[in-house]
């Protein structure tokens, strides 16, 4: 048989049924799966009244969005989405120039320096944290740091030492997926700019960036996602809890103010809202970022 | 800036010989202030880098050989050998059980949660209606912090409230399951927790890897006469070969990662000690017995060494063909 001739379907009627059978099974396992989330939607919207007098695990009399409102006013939220943005935007934006920078010049660099730089950031990026974080804590109480980015004089307990640790962490990741992404990029574009008398750093600017945008793109929603869920960094490098990030704070408030599943089922959607919808809108970027590290090179 | 001089010629021979003409003439285009860019571009990351996660992984290793609690200066008395190692593998108690519940989580990521990952990705590679619903309601417990997945599954598992015990019917005080609770169940459930977010993860990754496979080598095979089944087992998996390593080495990675959830549920405590959480919870207690803890973080470090290594030489196969 030719790849040009396409055989009627012999067997339609038993793919067809195979089909309901899968759609069957799908739907099935997507249920359970996304039930602890409706779950947690559910008890979020029943007053506490409602739920303290019959459980949790009873019929709604009543639903309604008070839980949320409590949980934004009462804890004051919008105080830690605005911790939040303070350390992850800029934190996405110097990973994504220096790691950019980096992949960049190590195309240019000799290949066996490039491959040792490569390993060097790639085994940082996957050790895990706690491997380093007494000599890191102790680094960051004797760093010195002039006043305006540091309101005690050091790195610990500041908002630019839990940007820098992002930097350093999540530079290891996009490296490794930017240069891969590089590779990929015709290497006659650059060297017809070296002819032309460009510079490398006008090189790097307005042949190399342009045409990674799609992987700064990916880049940028997976990092702004990893940031936000970041709990061990700030819990680790933060003590005073007006200065955390929403999603190390949720766990600090949880005693303090959300002090019934209710309310602290409402909090969590709260803090859960800007991924979810980060992710619905850039999926593609989403998934990207993810895949280019793991199927290029 | 002899990193950008050409490969050393104490290589006469090597494979890269051919190239070092064009390396040079490609150098030579680089003007001083080139070459000043590319120092920067290159010794700023790589500064920070070595600084705080290199040293500090060294530190580590030289800590863990002394007795220090940070609060006094460093000195050669607060040297005591191999006595941290002694202690955390002979009278620690918390230590073996923290080892197994770590192999615990592996286990069930390697024989559980991977390959029902693998499966669903498998399931969803093909033309049909609604795949990308199916993928996002598998997708969506990824893109949530493990502290909200905490909370979401603290729901499920609560004693009275919970939803789980409610559909079991065992709410009573006599019959309840303390699933968090009780020290001989609460790693398990906490593992089924995160393998919610850890299929989802997974699925992702060999999706993408399916989507990349040769449609050709497909429909060869079933020309052939080949099942469903045979195929996936017979040609697509063997030619997903990079990918299952990439699989691999990111499900023992996080396994050995765990911490989050433990953390957030006690802390890390009461059946649910992982490497990570005494790590943590020996050096920033009041105690803070540094070179105890940095002794635990030496053993997490040589156990993670072995799939940093399994992915690195991946890379360095990719890297040079």
């Amino acid at each position: 048989m030719t790849a040009t001739t396409t055989a009627p379907p012999p067997r339609r009627r038993r793919v067809k049924r195979s089909r309901v059978a899968l759609h069957a099974f799908l739907i099935t396992v997507c249920s359970i799966w996304i039930f602890p989330l409706l779950w947690a939607v559910y008890i979020s919207l029943r007053p506490l009244g409602d739920t303290a007098q019959h459980g949790d695990f009873s019929l709604p009399s009543t639903l309604n969005f008070q839980n949320f409102i409590d949980a934004w006013t009462q804890a004051n939220l919008p105080y830690y989405y605005l911790n939040t943005l303070i350390v992850a935007v800029p934190a996405v934006a110097i990973t994504l120039l220096l790691s950019s920078m980096l992949a960049f010049a190590l195309t240019r660099a000799a290949s066996r320096f490039n491959l040792f730089m490569l390993l060097l950031f790639t085994a940082g990026n996957l050790l895990p944290p706690q491997v380093i974080i007494v000599p890191l804590y102790t680094l960051y109480l004797h760093i010195p740091i002039p006043h305006p980015l540091s309101d005690n004089g050091i790195l610990y307990d500041q908002y630019i030492g839990i940007i820098l640790i992002h930097v350093v962490f999540q530079t290891g990741f996009c490296v490794f997926v930017l240069s891969n992404y590089m590779r990929t990029l015709p290497r006659e574009l650059t060297e017809a700019a070296i002819v032309d008398g460009a510079g490398i750093a006008t090189i790097y600017r307005s042949v190399i960036l342009p045409l990674c945008r799609p992987a700064l793109a990916a880049l940028a929603t997976l990092e702004f996602t990893f940031i936000y869920n970041d709990f061990f960094w700030a819990l680790l490098l933060i003590e005073t809890g007006s200065k955390r990030p929403i999603t190390s704070a949720l766990n600090n408030l949880q005693g303090q103010f959300f002090t019934n599943n209710n309310l602290l089922a409402a909090a969590s959607l709260l803090v859960a809202i800007p991924t979810v919808i980060v992710y619905l809108i850039f999926r593609r970027q989403f998934v990207r970022g993810l895949t280019l590290g793991a199927t290029k090179g | 800036m002899t990193d950008f001089a050409p490969a050393s010629p104490a290589s006469p021979g090597g494979a890269g010989a051919n190239h070092v003409p064009a390396r040079r003439s490609r150098l030579s285009l680089l003007s001083r202030r080139d070459k000043i860019v590319l120092g920067l571009m290159i010794g700023v990351p790589t500064f920070l880098d070595v600084v705080f996660i290199w040293l500090p992984t060294l530190a580590s290793i030289g800590l863990s050989l002394t007795n220090w609690n940070g609060a006094t200066a460093l000195t050669a008395k607060n040297f005591v050998g191999l006595k941290n190692y002694q202690f955390l593998f002979t009278a620690y108690t918390p230590f073996w059980p923290a080892v197994a519940h770590n192999l615990i989580w592996l286990l069930f990521f390697v024989c559980v949660a991977t390959p029902l990952g693998i499966f669903f990705a498998v399931l969803l590679d093909r033309e049909l209606r609604g795949s990308v619903i199916y993928q996002n309601v598998f997708y969506l417990p990824v893109v949530l912090s493990l502290v909200i997945v905490g909370f979401i599954w603290e729901l499920q598992y609560a004693p009275t409230d919970g939803f789980i015990n409610g559909i079991l019917g065992r709410t009573g005080q006599s019959d309840l399951i303390d699933w968090l609770g009780n020290p001989g169940i609460n790693i398990w459930a906490v593992v089924v927790a995160a393998s919610w977010r850890h299929v989802g993860y997974i699925m992702v990754l060999y999706l993408a890897g399916l989507k990349s496979v040769d449609p050709g080598l497909r429909e060869a095979a079933a020309i052939d006469g080949a099942g469903e089944r045979q195929i996936f087992f017979r040609v697509v998996f063997p030619v997903m070969a990079p990918i299952n390593v990439i699989i691999v080495v990111v499900t023992v990675i996080e396994s050995l990662r765990a911490f989050d959830l433990a953390f957030i549920i006690n802390q890390g405590t009461n059946g649910l000690e992982l490497l990570s959480t005494l790590i943590t919870n020996n050096s920033l207690s009041e105690a803070s017995l540094i070179g105890f803890g940095s002794a635990i973080a030496v053993v997490l470090l040589t156990i993670s060494l072995v799939p940093i290594v399994i992915f690195l030489t991946r890379v360095m196969r990719d890297q040079t063909t």
